[in-house]
């Protein structure tokens, strides 16, 4: 006579169970999107040296009433080769309303002489680019590479985080609408 | 123009220069605080195994902060705020890690309650008497 083992039958299902658990996880891969641990969080204050301007002048973003973009990017990126054309049609859009001083570019691990070389051959969207060339402020903002875009609301904080190269549909439902407030 | 650039705070260099190398302290306490993070670059590793851009510079961050006097904790927890805890290897009890931490207990102990009961209601039949050759 064989008594129903009910202990063998829901050993074997929690085991299921955690291999189903464990595939759906490994099918998943690397998480492509990254924590916003700084989301809220005010924009770092740590001070940079400002590209094409003496090096001994740092500054900072402050909050001043105005939304900004800060673009990451370095001339050894290739999706910030990619993404450039839409920062340069943003930054027209903006020039247009009088608001280009909200697009903001920091160069990464970069050299100057690259970095203007790079702006110079595909033009320049940004009002002013800081120069973290030890990578400081990209650990500030818990950075992984290059290209990644932050929005700073008005307030200072940081609203929005983009890792990658920008598209089209993000500039227009992510950016635009907080970037263009008066 | 000039105007763009009035929302920007301007400091003098001197006010935050920083010495051009770090100093490396203790090497052990560095080592033991790269063991504990991961580069985030890698698929998986830890920071002291790495030499990619960014671990390097996060260990440079790491040996600054430990030579300008911080604990092992501040820095961990200054990283985990920045990187969220994907760069700790040693993860928080919450929700999310519950079966990460109470998984092997589980384990254990349906181990044992099934070794138990192959003990009470082991297989009734005799061992088959082995032949001599």
């Amino acid at each position: 006579m064989s008594r129903p083992r009910w202990g063998l039958w829901l050993a074997g299902l929690l085991l299921a169970g955690l291999l189903v658990l464990l595939a759906s996880a490994l099918w998943q891969g690397r998480p492509h999107t990254l924590p916003a641990a700084r989301l809220g969080a005010a924009f770092p204050a740590l001070p940079r040296p400002v590209l094409g301007r003496a090096p001994g002048l740092l500054q900072t973003v402050v909050a001043d009433g105005q939304p900004r973009l800060v673009n990451l990017w370095a001339s050894w990126c290739g999706p910030c080769r990619q993404e450039q054309p839409l920062l340069m049609a943003l930054a027209a859009r903006l020039r247009a309303k009088g608001q280009g001083g909200r697009l903001v570019g920091l160069n990464y691990r970069d050299t100057p002489q690259d970095a203007t070389a790079f702006l110079a051959e595909l033009g320049n969207p940004f009002a002013l680019t800081l120069v973290d060339a030890d990578g400081r402020l990209a650990i500030e903002l818990g950075a992984y590479g290059a290209p990644e875009t932050y929005l700073v609301d008005a307030e200072g904080h940081i609203a929005f985080r983009h890792v990658g190269a920008l598209t089209q549909e993000v500039i227009d439902r992510d950016l635009l609408p907080k970037l263009e407030a008066p | 123009m000039k105007r763009h650039f009035a929302w920007l705070l301007t400091l003098p260099a001197a006010a935050l220069a920083q010495p051009a190398s770090a100093p490396e302290p203790d090497p052990e306490r560095l080592q033991a605080l790269y063991r504990q993070l991961r580069c985030l670059v890698c698929q998986n590793g830890s920071l002291a195994d790495s030499q990619a851009p960014l671990a390097l510079d996060l260990k440079r961050e790491i040996a600054l902060r430990v030579a300008a006097g911080d604990s092992d904790r501040g820095i961990i927890d200054f990283l985990v705020q920045r990187y969220g805890e994907f760069i700790s290897y040693q993860p928080p009890l919450e929700p999310a890690t519950w079966l990460l931490w109470l998984g092997p207990l589980l384990l254990l102990l349906g181990g044992a309650a099934w070794l138990f009961h192959q003990r009470r209601h082991g297989p009734v039949e005799p061992e088959e008497p082995v032949d001599p050759p």
